[in-house]
């Protein structure tokens, strides 16, 4: 294989990530680098770093679209990205001391994790009100535009949604990807966020929680250029054509169809790493 | 209740255009770097029939330093990147672009700190430049 047909390889199924992760609202990072690993035979890190490129790339990119609807939360985002990039910070650091056959099972689990996530309905409940606690002291709280006009709403639960983005900085870290699953999690479950507020705010913070593992990846050789830049390009290019088609179609049977291609790369990707082919 | 919103209506509007301000410097990060990536891209191409680098085992930069200070770890990211540009001139080329795509979200931070500043939010201006110091700290003892 020459440098031409692989760079072309790679990128072609970089937007095809990119698609299936704006579709399922997965992220592209989640499909990347099982495919990378598993199709392409890719070091895991080499993977992960391409991944997280392209991860910093998609979040900025959707960000600036999502700001102008008025659904993403900056005081929200920016409090709990202390929680997401300590978490980023730590996770990074150990995929230095974590073997590759570890993260590989760990990411095996997020894959399956997500798919299942994906499936989740969002409710759309009247939002809780004010409980006096540590959401007013950091006032915590926003309006968003409904069918009756602007909603408003106060963050619940605060310091299991801290903890859970945590954690959720701790994976995108050591696996390269955005961890937006997680990340809805903390903020639709555990502090009951509009479903709405919590995907366009984890949107915004992605790409700050992926900086933090950036320096960290720079500087222990994970992202090759050559590499990073079909990734890059690719996912980019395919989650903007993603949210195009979001926008348009109703992708219920889409998001099933994908949802299980999510659960064969978990599957495989859990094998691989147990009979050490990673 | 509606106290509580008439208080912090001028707050959400000055949100508003702090928000409008941050898309576009995204928009721009996120613009400026697609398109050195892709111009480093063609460089790359240059020569299609070269062969594939070796992915599949992974080589770390340099020797793994035990001791990790502010100082050792910036020449250690200077270092790799003055490598990828002797390497070749696409490889650079692709590497600046991936600078600036990093740069973006912490120019963000940066951005939201003087933004909070000058609504003399005292709580936000605190917690944007906690979260700035520790993006500083990964790109300073990144290694």
């Amino acid at each position: 294989m020459t440098i031409l047909t692989f760079t072309l390889a790679i990128f072609g199924t970089s937007i095809l990530a990119g698609l299936l992760g704006a579709l399922t609202g997965l992220g592209g990072g989640v499909v990347v680098v099982p495919v990378l690993a598993l199709l392409f035979h890719v070091d895991l890190r080499y993977a992960i770093g391409a991944s997280l490129v392209s991860v910093i790339a998609t979040s900025s990119g959707a960000a600036s679209a999502y700001v102008r609807e008025g659904f993403s939360n900056i005081r929200i985002g920016m409090f709990l990205e202390i929680a997401t990039t300590l978490g980023a910070l730590i996770g990074a650091y150990l995929t230095a001391v974590v073997s590759t056959k570890a993260i590989g099972i760990v990411f095996g689990i997020v894959l399956l994790y997500s798919a299942i996530s994906s499936f989740r309905g969002k409710h759309d409940d009247v939002p809780p009100q004010h409980t006096g606690g540590l959401a007013d002291r950091l006032r915590l709280e926003g309006e968003y535009p409904t069918e009756h006009g602007l909603q408003a709403y106060v963050a619940q639960r605060v310091p299991a949604g801290f903890g859970i983005m945590f954690l959720a900085g701790g994976l995108s870290g050591l696996l390269g990807i955005g961890s937006g699953a997680v990340k809805v999690l903390a903020m639709d479950q555990a502090m009951r966020l509009p479903f709405k507020v919590s995907t366009t705010t984890s949107n915004f913070m992605i790409g700050v929680t992926a900086a933090a593992s950036a320096g960290i990846y720079i500087s222990r050789g994970y992202i090759m250029p050559s590499l990073a830049m079909p990734v890059m390009l690719g996912v980019l290019g395919g989650s903007l054509i993603g949210s195009r088609i979001l926008i348009r179609a109703s992708v219920s049977t889409l998001r099933m169809i994908f949802a299980l291609v999510i659960v064969v790369l978990g599957v495989e990707m859990i094998y691989s790493s147990l009979t050490g082919k990673l | 209740m509606t106290e509580h919103i008439h208080k912090h209506a001028p707050t959400a509007e000055q949100d508003e255009r702090l928000e409008a301000a941050i898309a576009v410097l995204l928009r721009i990060g996120v613009i400026a770097a697609a398109v050195l990536v892709a111009i480093g891209g063609v460089l790359v191409l240059r020569h299609p029939e070269a062969p594939v680098p070796n992915y599949r085992v992974f080589h770390a930069p340099g020797e793994p330093s035990s001791a990790i200070s502010i100082h050792t770890s910036i020449r250690s990211i200077l270092a790799v990147f003055r490598h990828l540009y002797h390497h070749g001139s696409g490889a650079g080329i692709i590497a600046l672009g991936l600078l600036i795509l990093i740069a973006t979200p912490i120019a963000r931070v940066a951005f939201a700190v003087v933004g909070f500043a000058r609504e003399r939010d005292t709580l936000y201006t605190v917690i944007s430049l906690i979260v700035l110091a520790i993006l500083a700290f990964s790109l300073v003892h990144g290694g």
